[in-house]
């Protein structure tokens, strides 16, 4: 039963990873650009959420729905001043950019709201699931987490699928000029892809907090990099890896917490990680790299 | 033949003499500052820290900007050379070696075993490319990092011993020493970095990457960067000459690593010592001064690490101002629109065009 219990917080954990990881994957299949900043994007959604249920006494819907727009205009915002000069430079540079930008992010949240950590409330508030005669406990938080993280990918792919916006997504990822000529609007796609990876940094973030509910300006920079490695874990650019990543990644962590050692488990996290890229070097569901001469 | 070869020797080698002589330069004047009473404790705080991002942003310098590889887990680097000079000055420290002895040695084994490090790490990561190999770095940083925050050494009668669980598990004698402990790290290690040394070593790391980038292979590291497929088509052993640059950049960031640990009393791996972030830190300073020149990082190593103290007058608002004209910098240095406007209101093409007028 302990197995059972750590191996869903784990897949809770992977969940929130694997949401994360999508904004991630998303904006570097588009954009070829690591987005640094991603991770404080969630942050900000978090405070976001806090302020709003703390000082503006919203119900928990409205906070969370709040949160999703500021996040979504903060990542258009983001992009269209710092990275959209920046498009035909280096990608180095862009990344300094990137990183420029969430060192921006985490002192605006560090002046606008001090550097002392907020207990965050939980927004789940229905009992939790009890099963095999309360031998396995599993948070209500935990549920919400891992169906909301279902229903994320499986949107996205329809999206991508079905749509003309979508369509437009990988036209752009495949060749920018190409897509150009044939009439699709990349910079709106582009936008667009921010819009979508930032507001779902913003659900990430909440569910983040709900299930560990301590937040400081510093709270998105880690699971930012977790993140960013479940979707390099996964093959980065694909959706589909982004989210197995992003669940293997949490099960990992909470296995070799629990069961090799609590202190090593981010150690653990990152051999993992260095063993699957040695043996497939794009990551799992990864296209390898063809390179002409 | 032979004067052709001269005048293209010159012109690098003049090069290397503005960098050296930009550095002694610097040295002193901050001693005559320092002799008049001029500097304030805080900037003479601040010495040693330059010196050793300039030392660490010098070897990042040689793996971002020749070898063509973007590492986030230097830090990881520095990390290794800290510890292993810090232990070693620690287990020395009461065999009555001469203090300047020591602390030499303690540089030479932090540099070496950072190489190692660098040289052992380097064998499945080089076979990575872009984006994969960076996040590869980011990740052996980041597990060297939480390693040493779970180890455990101690020394009595017996010798060594080992533990990656707790201090009580090392099983030591009742006169036994800790010398490592865990996430406390090491602690009561001697103030031996000077400004002097850390000079010294910015001199002999610069001297060491300019003498790898003019060689035979650091032409061959370059022609790698460069394109990969046409430098392996001309019988460029690639794994070898990238090997031999990412382990002489993580011996010199171990370097800087040796002058971190002994110029604070505590040691300790923190996220924000050796984690990711300082890692990024000396990648800015390398991108902003300039990837492949060596005189720029140093520069906007020292720079940047100023800027912050220089604000603190602004308190709240320093690292803010940072982050702004960090990107604002970045932009200016290399969005596609703002190199155009510069070059369009150069001032040094205003000037040669008035001189041309002149002569007509």
């Amino acid at each position: 039963m302990t197995f059972l219990t750590h191996l869903i917080n784990g897949i809770s954990l992977g969940s929130i990873y694997a949401i994360i990881a999508l904004g991630y994957t998303m904006v570097y299949g588009i954009a070829k650009m690591l987005n640094f900043a991603h991770g404080d994007v969630i942050m900000i959604g978090c405070y976001a959420v806090f302020m709003s249920m703390s000082s503006l006494a919203l119900p928990p819907a409205v906070s969370v729905v709040l949160a999703i727009v500021v996040c979504t205009v903060l990542g258009i915002v983001i992009e269209k001043v710092a990275y959209k000069p920046l498009r035909k430079a280096s990608p180095l540079a862009v990344l300094i950019t990137a990183i420029g930008v969430s060192y921006l992010l985490q002192n605006i949240a560090l002046l606008l709201f001090g550097a002392d950590s907020k207990s965050f409330q939980s927004i789940v508030a229905f009992p939790p699931l009890k099963l095999a005669g309360g031998n396995l406990i599993i948070p209500s938080v935990t549920i919400v987490t891992v169906i909301l993280c279902i229903v994320i990918v499986a949107a996205l792919l329809t999206f991508i699928k079905k749509t003309k916006a979508g369509q437009a997504m990988l036209a752009v990822s495949e060749d920018k000029e190409a897509a150009q000529l044939m009439g699709v609007n990349v910079n709106g796609t582009i936008s667009l892809t921010f819009a979508i990876g930032s507001g779902l940094a913003a659900v990430a973030g909440v569910l983040l907090c709900s299930a560990y509910p301590t937040l400081t300006p510093y709270t998105g920079s880690m699971p930012g990099i977790k993140a960013f490695t479940a979707a390099v874990f996964g093959g980065i650019g694909s959706i589909w890896g982004a989210f197995v990543g992003g669940i293997l990644l949490g099960v990992i962590e909470i296995l070799g917490r629990a069961y090799i050692s609590s202190q090593l488990s981010d150690a653990i996290v990152f051999a993992v990680l260095i063993l699957v890229l040695l043996v497939k070097p794009t990551g799992i569901f990864g296209k390898p790299i063809h390179e002409k001469v | 033949m032979k004067k052709i070869d001269l005048t293209n020797m010159k012109k690098t080698t003049k090069d290397h003499l503005v960098t050296y002589g930009m550095v002694l330069v610097v040295y002193v004047i901050v001693q005559i500052m320092l002799a008049s009473g001029s500097l304030s404790s805080l900037m003479q705080g601040l010495l040693v820290p330059l010196t050793i991002y300039s030392v660490v942003a010098v070897g990042l310098n040689l793996c971002v900007g020749y070898l063509g590889e973007l590492s986030l887990g230097h830090a990881g680097f520095m990390c290794v050379g800290a510890f292993s000079s810090a232990f070693f000055t620690k287990c020395m420290e009461h065999t009555g070696m001469n203090e300047s002895v020591r602390f030499l040695l303690a540089i030479v084994i932090g540099t070496l075993v950072a190489a190692l490090f660098g040289f052992l790490i380097g064998i499945p990561v080089l076979r990575l490319r872009g984006d994969y190999l960076a996040i590869v770095t980011l990740a052996f940083g980041e597990i060297i990092k939480n390693v040493m925050n779970v180890l455990y050494v101690g020394r009595d009668g017996s010798g060594f011993h080992f533990s990656i669980k707790d201090s009580a598990s090392l099983n030591m004698a009742e006169d036994g020493e800790m010398i490592i402990n865990g996430a406390k790290g090491i602690t009561g290690t001697p103030h031996q970095s000077t400004f002097t040394i850390g000079v010294i070593l910015i001199l002999v790391s610069l001297f060491v990457v300019f003498n790898l980038v003019n060689s035979r292979s650091g032409r061959a590291i370059m022609a790698i960067r460069d394109n990969r497929i046409a430098a392996e088509s001309v019988g460029i052993n690639i794994t070898k000459f990238k090997l031999l640059g990412f382990t002489i950049s993580a011996a010199i960031a171990g370097a800087g690593g040796v002058l971190y640990a002994h110029n604070l009393s505590t040691l300790t791996a923190l996220p924000a010592n050796f984690g990711y972030n300082m890692s990024i830190m000396i990648l800015v300073f390398v991108v902003l001064g300039g990837m492949g020149s060596f005189r720029g990082s140093i520069i906007s190593a020292v720079l940047l690490t100023m800027l912050p103290e220089v604000l603190r007058g602004l308190s709240d608002y320093r690292m803010l101002i940072y982050a702004v004209v960090l990107i604002a910098m970045m932009l200016f240095n290399w969005a596609p629109k703002a190199i155009e406007w510069r070059e369009r209101h150069s001032i040094r093409d205003r000037l040669r065009n008035r001189k041309t007028k002149e002569v007509r």
